[in-house]
C-alpha cells in the first residue's frame, strides 16, 4: 500500500543524505521523495511516497521523527489531503500517429510542450491515479524519456475543518 | 588576541572542556595539528592510543565506566575511516560519545585530496548524528550541540568534521544559549500516563511475571529505581548482555542472562511466564530467537525512551514511551509489596532442575577461570571483553554487583573492542582494577594497544582464553556446518607472553586447573599491566545454546 508522509526537516546540505541513508539502511520502499523549501528558508519540506503494511509505516515514521534534523513528521491521508506530481514525458510521435496522440493529451488536459522531427514533448500533473491513467493510455506510444517530480502533498485545511467540526458535533 | 578573538582550534578545546571533559582518547595527524598544539598546554588529560580503533573504543569504555560522554580524536583520511568501527560499536549500544576530526581544508574539499575522507557522509548511518562544520561562527555552538545530542534522549555517538583552516581561522566566542534543536526532545517525550495505569493493572493481576532488563535502565540512570522496583513485587529478573549489573546477579531473584546463550532457567521462566515487564530492550534476535515464540502465555509491557523501538521486531500489549527512571518512580509509588511465593517456588525449582554448569574433567576450563576470577573479586571489579566464546562465558559466570563494571560490544559484537575499552575504563575509574577477558584471536586484532597500556601503567590485567580457534564461528562450523572448521583454526599464534615481554609487560601462562587462583591473584597484585595466557580446552561449547531463530526451550549442543 503506498501511503503518503510529509516532513519538516532543518535545511542544510546534508539533511537530503540522512533521510534517504535512513530508508536505505533500514530497507524500507521508497517510491518518491521531493524537498523544496517551504516559506521559512530555514525549514525544507519533503514529501515521501512509502510502500509497506502498517507496521512497516510505523517503523518508518517513527525512525523519521528520531533523526535529528526532523521537526515533524506528519501522514497526508488520501480523504485529507492533495496530493500532486509533476510528469515530463518525451515520446516518439510519428507523423500519422500525431492527431491521436493530441486528442490523448487534450482528454487528460496534458499540454504539448515540444514538437520535433520525432517526437513530441508533453506536459501533465495530478494525483497518482491520474498520472497513471495518462501514462496506460499512452502505452501504444515509445517512450524516449520520462522525469517526474516525485509526488508533493498538503493537507486539504476545509477537510480538516469539516473533521473538526464532525468530531466536535 | 587583542580583539577577544581566538582560533578555531581553542574554541575546540575551551569547548570540550565547558562541556566537562576531563579526558580525551586520540592519535594526532595533519589535519588536527592545530588542536594538538592547544592540547599541548590543556588541562586535559589525553591517551594517545596505537590506533584510531583503539582510540574510539577507549573513550567508548570510559563512557560506559563512568557514564560522562566520551571524546575521541582523529585525523582527516584514514585517521577518520579508522575511527568507524568503534563509532558503530558506540552507537549500537547506546553510548554517548563524541567524535572530533580533522578535515583537508575547505577549498580542498571535494578534489580527493591528500589525506581526504567524507567522514560527514561515512559516518551517517553509524552515528546519532554529525556535523561538518563549515563556518568558524559555527564551531562553538556546534560542539556544544553535540555534547547535549550525544548525552540526552536516547544516547549515542555525534561526529564534528573540522576543517584545518577553520580550525586556524580566528573568531569572537560568544555566550551561548540553551541548544535549541526543534522537535528533537518531543521525539522522546510522549503522554504515557493511560499505558501505565494500564501496566500497573497488569502488573498487581500477573501471576507469573518476570522482568526483562537491559541496557537502557544503565544508559536512564535507573538502577536504584529497578533495584526498588524488584524488591517491592518480587519479580524474578532477567537481563541481557548490556543489562548485566543493574541487579545484583547473587540475588534469588536474578535469572542470569537470557536468550541464545541465556541460562535455561531464564529462559524457561520467560517461557512460562504470564507477563513479560521489558524495559530498556530492544528484543534483539540474540536475547529473544524467534519473535512469534517468545513468551506465549505472558501479555508484554515494553519500556524505552525510544518509541522506535516499541514494535519494531516484537509486538506488545502495553507499550510504554519514556524516561525508565521516571516511569520505574511511578511504579514504585503505585505498587504494593507482593510475596509471590508460589512463582518464586516455581523459579527455584527451575534453577534446580536447569544449573548453570560445565564438565570438570581435569582440564582447564574456560568456565572454571571466570567463575573463580568472579568468586575472587565478588563481582567488583570492571570486566571488559571481546566478542566471542570468551564473552558468553563472561556473561554466564561472572557475576556483577553493580552497573558499569561489565563492558562489552553487544550490539555490534566488535572483536578487538575489550582491551582499548579496558584502557578507557581504566583512564576512567582509576579506583578499580580492569580485566579484559579476551580470546586469543580477538586480542590480537587490537594488540597494538599494549604500548598505550604501559606507556600509562594502568592497572588492566589482559587474561586471554587462549584456545587456538576463533571459537564461536568453531562452534557454529560443529553446530550447523558438519564440522567443517574452515578457516577458523589459528595454525600459527604469537607466544602472547613473549609479546608482552617486548612491550615490559609482565605476563604468565596457566595451563592447569590448580593455578588459576594463584595466578589471578598475582594479577590482581601487580602494579599496572599485566597479561595472563591461559591455554584452555581447546573445542570447548558455550552452553546452553538456543539455535538462531528458536525458540526458548530449544536447547541444543548437550551430550
Amino acid at each position: 500500500m503506498l501511503r503518503i508522509i510529509s516532513i519538516l526537516v532543518r535545511n542544510h546540505p546534508g539533511v537530503l543524505s540522512h533521510v534517504a541513508g535512513l530508508f536505505t539502511r533500514r530497507a524500507y520502499n521508497i517510491e518518491s521523495i521531493a524537498a523544496g523549501e517551504t516559506e521559512n528558508p530555514k525549514i525544507t519540506r519533503i514529501t515521501i511516497t512509502v510502500r509497506g503494511d502498517e507496521p512497516v509505516f510505523q517503523q518508518v515514521t517513527k525512525q523519521l521523527r528520531k533523526l535529528i534534523d526532523v521537526i515533524k513528521v506528519q501522514e497526508l491521508l488520501p480523504t485529507e489531503s492533495i496530493a500532486r506530481e509533476l510528469v515530463l514525458l518525451t515520446i516518439y510521435a510519428p507523423m500519422g500517429k500525431r492527431v491521436e496522440l493530441i486528442q490523448i493529451a487534450n482528454t487528460f488536459g496534458a499540454t504539448v510542450v515540444d514538437i520535433a522531427a520525432e517526437t513530441m514533448t508533453l506536459e501533465f500533473m495530478g494525483n497518482q491515479r491520474k498520472i497513471d491513467t495518462i501514462l496506460n493510455a499512452l502505452g501504444a506510444f515509445k517512450v524516449k524519456d520520462l522525469a517526474r517530480t516525485g509526488v508533493v502533498s498538503l493537507p486539504l485545511e476545509s477537510q480538516l475543518e469539516r473533521k473538526k467540526h464532525l468530531l466536535e458535533g | 588576541m587583542t580583539s577577544g578573538k581566538k582560533k578555531g582550534s581553542q574554541i575546540v578545546i575551551d569547548s570540550l572542556i565547558e562541556a566537562g571533559v576531563e579526558q580525551i582518547f586520540g592519535f594526532p595527524g595533519g589535519a588536527v595539528i592545530p588542536i594538538y598544539d592547544v592540547l599541548y598546554d590543556a588541562p586535559l588529560k589525553h591517551i594517545l592510543a596505537r590506533h584510531e580503533q583503539g582510540a574510539a573504543h577507549a573513550a567508548d569504555g570510559y563512557a560506559r565506566a563512568t557514564g560522562k560522554v566520551g571524546v575521541c580524536v582523529a585525523t582527516s583520511g584514514p585517521g577518520a575511516t579508522n575511527l568507524v568501527t568503534g563509532l558503530f560499536t558506540a552507537q549500537m549500544d547506546s553510548v554517548p560519545m563524541v567524535a572530533i576530526t580533522g578535515q583537508v581544508p575547505l577549498a580542498a574539499i571535494g578534489h580527493d585530496s591528500f589525506q581526504e575522507a567524507d567522514i560527514y557522509g561515512i559516518s551517517i548511518p553509524v552515528t546519532k548524528y554529525n556535523y561538518l562544520v563549515k563556518n568558524v561562527e559555527d564551531l562553538q555552538r556546534v560542539i556544544n550541540e553535540a555534547f547535549f545530542i550525544a548525552s540526552t534522549g536516547r544516547k549515542g555517538v555525534v561526529l564534528v568534521d573540522i576543517p584545518r583552516d577553520i580550525q586556524t581561522t580566528e573568531v569572537k566566542p560568544k555566550k551561548l544559549g540553551p541548544v535549541e534543536i526543534p522537535g528533537y526532545l518531543e521525539a522522546f517525550q510522549e503522554d504515557n500516563s493511560r499505558q501505565i495505569a494500564e501496566a500497573l493493572q497488569a502488573i498487581k493481576a500477573a501471576r507469573r511475571p518476570v522482568v526483562y532488563a537491559g541496557g537502557g535502565v544503565v544508559s536512564s540512570g535507573a538502577v536504584e529505581e529497578l533495584r526498588a522496583f524488584i524488591q517491592k513485587t518480587r519479580i524474578p529478573i532477567t537481563t541481557t548482555l548490556m543489562g548485566k549489573g543493574v541487579y545484583p546477579e547473587r540475588d534469588e531473584l536474578a535469572l542470569g542472562m537470557l536468550g541464545m546463550h541465556g541460562t535455561k532457567y531464564a529462559n524457561y521462566s520467560i517461557y512460562e511466564s504470564d507477563l513479560i515487564i521489558a524495559m530498556g530492550v530492544r528484543f534483539d534476535d540474540r536475547a529473544v530467537g524467534n519473535v512469534s515464540r517468545f513468551a506465549p502465555l505472558a501479555r508484554i509491557i515494553h519500556m524505552d525512551i525510544d518509541a522506535a523501538e516499541i514494535g519494531k521486531r516484537m509486538a506488545v500489549h502495553i507499550p510504554i514511551v519514556g524516561d525508565l527512571k521516571e516511569v520505574l518512580s511511578t511504579f514504585n509509588q503505585k505498587l504494593q509489596y507482593q510475596a509471590r511465593k508460589r512463582w518464586l517456588e516455581r523459579v527455584a525449582n527451575l534453577k534446580q532442575e536447569h544449573p548453570l554448569a560445565f564438565k570438570d574433567d581435569g582440564k582447564l576450563k574456560p568456565q572454571h577461570i571466570i567463575k573463580t576470577l568472579s568468586d575472587i573479586t565478588k563481582g567488583e571489579l570492571i570486566v571488559t571483553t571481546d566478542v566471542g566464546q570468551h564473552q558468553m562465558w563472561s556473561a554466564l559466570y561472572y557475576l556483577t554487583t553493580e552497573p558499569r563494571r561489565f563492558i562489552t560490544s553487544g550490539g555490534l559484537g566488535t572483536m578487538g573492542f575489550g582491551f582499548p575499552a579496558a584502557i578507557g575504563a581504566a583512564a576512567g575509574r582509576s579506583d578499580l582494577p580492569v580485566v579484559n577477558i579476551a580470546g586469543d584471536g580477538s586480542f590480537q586484532m587490537c594488540i597494538q594497544e599494549l604500548a598505550t597500556v604501559r606507556m600509562y601503567n594502568l592497572p588492566v590485567k589482559m587474561f586471554i582464553i587462549n584456545n587456538g580457534y576463533l571459537g564461536m564461528v568453531r562452534q557454529w562450523q560443529q553446530f550447523f556446518w558438519q564440522g567443517r572448521y574452515s578457516y577458523t583454526r589459528l595454525e600459527f599464534n604469537p607466544d602472547f607472553c613473549k609479546v608482552a615481554e617486548g612491550y615490559d609487560i609482565p605476563a604468565l601462562r596457566v595451563t592447569e586447573p590448580g593455578e588459576v587462583p594463584s595466578a589471578i591473584d598475582k594479577a590482581l597484585n601487580t602494579d599496572g599491566p599485566m597479561l595472563v595466557d591461559f591455554y584452555v580446552d581447546k573445542e570447548e561449547n558455550v552452553i546452553p545454546m538456543i539455535p538462531p531463530a528458536g525458540g526458548q526451550t530449544d536447547f541444543i549442543g548437550e551430550d
